[in-house]
């Protein structure tokens, strides 16, 4: 009896301390970050060619260390240490399979801008140490995070794999540091470190979701980690580490066969639920974090369409029925969210949000999409869509093209452009140059609707660094102005293309030598959304995330130079010939060290006494080689000379081999 | 002789080994020229008893490893775009415009991206100053006229998770202005391959299917989209014209305001770097079996690497049981020469076998005797430097291309046999270009320079050297022998002496081989002029080939004539030289020219420098006054007269080219315009067959006629 009085009491006990706990956070949470926090968020959302994006979005905070110690009980030891010893301000680092395709998955939206990256690992990273250590923290990083996420970032130490950005890049201070490793596989072994970090790994919660093979299956996989800091700031605030983490997944639902027949020619998007795509479902959420939601997005051209389309059936009069008749939710959204154009104030793309909370094993949540009518529609896309490509051919030289084109298809936005004659429109390129592609910065061209511009007419500004051979890659960061109504610009760079030493080629030298995607940023544009109810997105950190400002942002495609290479069969051949070279010096080396003048003289004297055949031999020999027979060296004085000759000898061939040991 | 007399007189100073050797086979330069000959001809037709089975050298390419993935499904939806296809040739107005959107909006329909690619045909043309360059865009003309323009349809698959860096590129000619079934069968094919395509998983390089309008050849459609794809013109030029010829084409874009169908546009799509490109094309040529054609060679007898016909051999045999043929000479077939000699070799290599039954040595005579008729194809059409197709177009940007002709054994119009056909042609292009996705280098393991006697065997590099090395080795020694000849190779501790006595006469007796010398360069030069002629000649307007050529002529022995009056040198006789002196040292300063030159051609085009040597070896060496050997009267001297003139007319370019024709091909319809055609299509497509015509053959064999003509 005592005991169970004992419990009773003990777990009144544990009770009182949780309320008081939730309630601390409960209050002093929306004002101030006083306790480490995690939350988990998952958007989908379906996109025009029938595939899905689905977006994790993992946030742990920790509260500074200077209040509340070094003990963590969520946020990962790991990545404290790393922020506190490397002393980190920013850093954001990416694992990326797969292409984002602007065209289709659009350009202009918070996630592309922030979550679409280039092929490969991309990293970048803001130091709080003087400029002077700045590299030599960066080294650190790249192999703490090498053995941390099982990757070879440990490859951007080399100072010709890396480089610091002024401006074109992110609006950042001289303490940046940017690589990127394109040619990178990424694979499960990069996506189990980086589960690690999350409280609640893929036990339970939404990243239970991330089956592997439906995860690695889809058209597009990025993942990546973004910590800030504020722990080491100057600045009074402190707001201590947040660590966000994101993994960006471009799915083909199944059940829907590719290949229609063209006959058909129907538009239907496909049915999918998240059962469908992740082949699980959601069976509640990480005990551990503070919220957990899963958001379905409809795109402001989606919107308009069923918009669009609810007007041509007139007979469905209700403002907000246009979605119900097109499409149906498997299960009723908790709340919705409407974004709000700044310009036109109205509505425009639509965020379903639902709580996970209330799901449990034995009633999973599994959100279904089912289509009722056709729908196409364009995703927004930012104001110009780079690629990048390269020019000539040959072994030789070539040139690096940037073509930028208008994305507005003759209506829509086009014409909001038109009205303001007067406007600009901004364009940041920052690209970075391996030193084996020789580029020559003087041949810049510039092209505006296909007509040569000159450099001062375009470009307001540029900032080049020159590459340096073994040591830096070169860096061009410019800053373009273009007429608002643009229809296209182009760059074109030319370049030489250099020769490497033969141990400094890559095992696949023949695949050819890839330059990183250029980043092609638009700061006018703000890829923000704003939501019509505010007070409980700060709830949400992935709805604040999408609210806050940033500029659009795009990668443009990694390119493959084609470079010369030796026949690295050469190697071999060299072997060979240097193992015949040491055969014969050592033989002549031992030949020399074996013969005794002194002994083969006497030995000559004797064979003269006695050999006749010898000396017939000689005789023979001599007629042969057509010289008159030497007369025998009889006396014995030369023999000391020749001994001189011979340590002489010996001398010079052991310097030769001194030399070679120390030079080769 | 010469080197033994050295040997005899000046027993002190020895010399090297290698001198000795020199000097010994300078001594006996005939009996060297004559072994080196006849073993380098030898040499030449033991190459189809010397070549090896091809294999597949990169190990990534893995061909056949996986089972095809190509069903019925694909196949009968790529039996309905032929079905919609040539359903639209009963309206053939509108027939053109129609099927590309029919095309487009099918590639689209997959999810590929299309787009259409507009070009204005090129007319091949002489630039005498852009012979070597590389095709760029300055290149472009700007007058084209409005009217005649090309469009290609062009469809890019992105790899689901590739990067995006290297593409492989299926092409499929299609004449849509006069098309009939066999013109839509290549796209059927490829379409099924396509919409398998798009749904696989395992694909690391874009595809990209271009669909190449061929109504003004396939290749200059091909060659337009490479340009544009390497050398995009950014400038306003081109595309004001393009804007200017818009307007035909505004109907059909006004028809495409469908929300999928605003995709497909006029603007360029790319993908990487081009790992492989395949020509696909269907002839139907009354075959016994199913049969594949195989084309590879590009301008200037370059080849794709071997791996890529070993892949599409291997495939082919293999897996989908087609016949694969390279292309042969066909008269060579039924050639008794041949046969003899293959006889000798099979049973020569009895009796190697019966020596040793490990020795492999020796094939049928069948089999011999095909290898030699695809052998002397295989060097003819590398030779003459004109790609047999449009894969030509893609070794220019350094890209491993070929062409493959599929000719089933029935017609076309059994469906169910259609069916298998598409089946077994696509399924060999989707086990290629899966073999070709898994490489993950470029090209590289494999031969690059080889000549094909089957399609399954190849001489290599090092092999078929050996019969040239060995034909252009008494060159020079016979150019030396000569020389020494007429020096008499005065040892030189007697030359000092002598030179006391008369310095000037020994200074310029030892600087007599430079009038020939200069004599030899006029007629170089002459070659030039010569080969510049036609360029002249075809801007005259309304001529038939045979005016041309005969203006051509005219105009060369003219122009011969007019150098030798104004250069002709009265040098000789101020040297004193005697002209039986003077005729060998121009024989020597001629060989050792020739054979600069063609160790040149070599480097650039094996093949011609190969054919080159076979004709013009024997009639430089043999070359002698004609006078002379008349004279003597001696049957031996009289027959090498003989010979002499039938080499001298064999050698001689237009002769060489109506001997060949008629052997091959009947001397029934050969007239004079022949040749200028022949010589048209080399300059037109920039063959340096073209060069090494004019500027070695042509002036070696005035010089030999000069020296046969010599008046001694």
């Amino acid at each position: 009896m005592a005991q169970t009085l004992k419990l009773n009491l003990l777990l009144n006990l544990v009770l009182l301390l949780l309320f008081q706990l939730s309630y601390g956070t409960l209050v002093f949470g929306s004002v101030f970050v006083q306790e480490e926090e995690f939350s988990e968020e998952l958007l989908l959302k379906p996109l025009p060619d029938r595939k899905v994006l689905s977006h994790f979005h993992f946030e742990s905070r920790a509260p500074p260390s200077n209040t509340h110690g070094r003990h963590h009980h969520l946020f990962p030891k790991a990545i404290s240490q790393l922020v506190t010893k490397l002393r980190i301000k920013e850093m954001e680092l990416s694992f990326t399979q797969g292409r984002w395709r602007y065209e289709q998955w659009g350009g202009f939206d918070p996630i592309s801008s922030n979550n679409a990256k280039p092929p490969g690992v991309e990293l970048w990273a803001v130091f709080d140490v003087p400029q002077s250590l700045v590299d030599a923290y960066w080294k650190n990083l790249t192999h703490t995070l090498s053995g941390l996420f099982c990757a070879s970032v440990n490859f951007l130490e080399s100072s010709t794999a890396y480089s610091a950005p002024e401006w074109a890049f992110r609006p950042a201070s001289g303490n940046l540091r940017y690589g990127a490793l394109p040619r990178e596989a990424v694979c499960t072994e990069n996506l189990t470190p980086w589960l690690k970090l999350l409280p609640c790994r893929d036990k339970s919660g939404l990243s239970a979701l991330m089956d592997r093979p439906s995860v690695y299956r889809g058209f597009y996989h990025s993942q990546r980690l973004h910590l800030i800091s504020t722990e080491s700031d100057s600045d009074g605030v402190d707001s201590g580490i947040v660590l966000e983490q994101t993994l960006t997944v471009v799915l083909q639902p199944s059940g829907w066969k590719k290949g229609k027949s063209y006959a058909g020619k129907t538009n239907m998007q496909p049915n999918w639920s998240i059962s469908s795509i992740f082949g699980r479902k959601v069976s509640g959420k990480c005990i551990l974090a503070k919220s957990s939601n899963v958001y379905l997005q409809l795109d402001k051209g989606l919107v308009c369409e069923l918009k669009d389309l609810q007007k041509e059936n007139a007979e469905y009069g209700a403002n907000n029925s246009a979605s119900e008749h097109s499409f149906e939710l498997s299960v009723n959204p908790d709340k919705v969210y409407e974004e709000m154009d700044n310009l036109h104030g109205k509505s425009t793309s639509v965020m379903y949000e639902y709580s996970v909370d209330k799901y449990s094993d034995s009633q999973p949540f599994d959100l279904g999409l089912k289509w009722k009518i056709p729908v196409v529609w364009l995703n927004q896309q930012a104001p110009l869509h780079a690629s990048r490509f390269l020019m000539g051919s040959g072994n030789e030289r070539g040139a690096i093209a940037i073509s930028l084109r208008s994305t507005d298809l003759s209506e829509g936005s086009g014409s909001t452009n038109a009205i303001n004659e007067g406007c600009e429109l901004q364009v940041d390129i920052f690209q970075v140059v391996p030193w084996y592609i020789k580029v020559y910065f003087h041949t810049l061209q510039v092209y505006v609707n296909q007509q040569r511009r000159a450099m001062a007419d375009v470009v307001k500004k540029i900032h080049v660094s020159p590459s340096k051979d073994k040591l830096s890659p070169g860096v061009m960061e410019m800053i373009l102005k273009l007429p608002c109504g643009v229809q296209s610009a182009a760059l074109t760079i030319e370049f030489d293309k250099g020769f490497l030493h033969i141990d400094e080629y890559p095992p696949d030298a023949n695949q050819g030598f890839d330059i990183p995607s250029a980043v092609v940023s638009f700061p006018n544009s703000d890829a923000s959304m704003h939501f019509s109810q505010d007070d409980s997105l700060k709830k949400s950190p992935l709805l604040s995330k999408f609210q806050e400002r940033s500029r659009v942002l795009s990668y443009t495609e990694v390119l493959l130079v084609p470079l010369t290479t030796p026949d690295f069969s050469m190697p071999y051949n060299v072997l060979t010939i240097t193992c015949t070279v040491f055969a014969l010096y050592f033989g002549s080396l031992l030949n020399v060290l074996r013969k005794r003048a002194g002994e083969e003289e006497r030995l000559l004297k004797a064979s003269k006494k006695t050999g006749r055949l010898s000396q017939l031999l000689s005789k023979l020999i001599s007629k042969l080689r057509r010289r008159p027979q030497e007369p025998l060296p009889s006396s014995p004085a030369p023999s000391s000379f020749v001994s001189h000759k011979v340590i002489f000898k010996i001398l010079v061939v052991a310097c030769i081999a001194v030399a070679w040991q120390y030079y080769f | 002789m010469a080197g033994t007399k050295v040997q005899s007189e000046v027993p002190k100073t020895r010399q090297r080994p290698i001198v000795r050797l020199g000097v010994l086979l300078i001594s006996h330069s005939l009996l060297v020229s004559v072994l080196c000959c006849t073993a380098g001809v030898l040499a030449l037709l033991l190459l189809p008893v010397l070549a090896k089975n091809t294999y597949i050298s990169e190990n990534a390419l893995m061909p056949g490893s996986a089972s095809s993935m190509l069903s019925n499904q694909e196949v009968s939806e790529a039996n309905k775009l032929i079905k919609d296809i040539t359903s639209l040739y009963s309206k053939p107005s509108t027939a053109a415009i129609e099927s590309r959107r029919l095309i487009a909006q099918y590639m689209s329909n997959l999810g590929a991206e299309v787009n259409y690619h507009k070009f204005h045909p090129q007319p091949n043309e002489f630039h005498p100053l852009h012979f070597f360059s590389s095709p760029d865009a300055g290149m472009i003309q700007e007058n084209f006229s409005c009217a005649s323009y090309g469009v290609n349809t062009v469809g890019v698959i992105r790899a689901p998770r590739g990067d995006g860096k290297e593409a492989i590129v299926l092409m499929t000619p299609y004449n849509s202005v006069n098309g009939d079934l066999q013109e839509a069968l290549p796209l059927g094919i490829a379409y099924s391959v396509f919409s398998l395509l798009t749904q696989v998983t395992w694909l690391a390089k874009d595809i990209i299917w271009l669909v190449a309008d061929s109504q003004y050849g396939e290749y200059a459609a091909v060659a337009a989209w490479l340009r544009d794809y390497h050398t995009p013109v950014f400038s306003d030029l081109s595309s004001l014209n393009t804007e200017l010829c818009h307007d035909s084409s505004y109907i059909l874009d006004l028809k495409e305001n469908s929300n999928l169908e605003r995709k497909i546009s006029y603007e360029f799509r790319r993908s990487g770097t081009m790992a492989a490109a395949l020509v696909l094309k269907v002839a139907y040529r009354n075959e016994v079996e199913d049969t594949l054609s195989i084309f590879a060679e590009a301008s200037n007898g370059q080849m794709p690497n071997l791996d890529l016909i070993n892949i599409v051999n291997y495939l082919a045999v293999h897996r989908q049981g087609y016949r694969v043929k390279v292309e042969k000479v066909w008269s060579l077939l039924n050639s008794k020469w041949l046969k003899i000699l293959g006889e000798i070799f099979e049973s020569l290599g009895k009796f190697v076998k019966s020596l040793n039954p490990d020795w492999k040595f020796g094939i049928p005579v069948a089999e011999y005797i095909e290898g030699t008729a695809t052998l002397a194809s295989s060097l003819y059409y590398q030779a003459i430097g004109v790609p047999t197709g449009p894969h030509g177009a893609f070794r220019d940007y350094q890209v491993d291309a070929i062409t493959l002709e599929i000719s089933p054994r029935v017609s076309f119009n059994n469906k169910d046999r259609r069916n298998d056909f598409l089946l077994q042609g696509g399924r060999l292009i989707e086990g290629v270009i899966r073999s070709v996705n898994n490489l993950l280098e470029k090209f590289h393991q494999s031969f690059f320079l080889y000549l094909l006697t089957s399609p399954s065997k190849f001489v290599s590099v090092g092999v078929y050297m050996i019969a040239f090395a060995l034909l252009v080795a008494p060159l020079p020694v016979v150019a030396a022998s000569l020389y020494a000849e007429t020096h008499n190779l005065i040892p030189t501790s007697e030359k000092e002496k002598s030179a006391a006595d008369d310095e000037l006469g020994s200074v310029i007796r030892s600087w007599k081989w430079l009038n020939s010398a200069k004599r030899v360069f006029i007629v170089h030069l002459w070659g030039a002029m010569v080969s510049l002629f036609p360029y002249f000649i075809s801007q005259i307007p309304n001529c038939t080939p045979t005016t041309n050529f005969h203006v051509w002529f005219l105009l060369s022995v003219f122009s011969l004539v007019i150098l030798k009056w104004i250069l002709g040198s009265p040098f000789s006789q101020l040297c004193g030289l005697q002209p039986q002196e003077e005729w060998a040292i121009l024989k020597s300063v001629t060989i050792s020219s020739f054979f600069i030159g063609l160790c040149l051609m070599s480097v650039i085009n094996f093949a011609t420098a190969e054919i080159g040597a076979l004709l013009m070896v024997p009639t430089s060496l043999m070359a002698h006054p004609l006078k002379l050997d008349v004279r003597g009267g001696r049957f031996l001297r009289f027959s090498r007269a003989i010979c002499n003139l039938v080499l001298g007319v064999i050698s001689f370019p237009p002769a060489t080219f109506f001997i060949l024709k008629g052997m091959f091909e009947g001397y029934s319809g050969i007239n004079a315009g022949d040749f200028w055609n022949w010589v048209e299509s080399l300059w037109a497509w920039n063959s340096a067959t073209y060069l090494y015509i004019g500027m070695v053959h042509l002036p070696c064999w005035i010089l030999c006629v000069h020296v046969l003509l010599h008046p001694c």
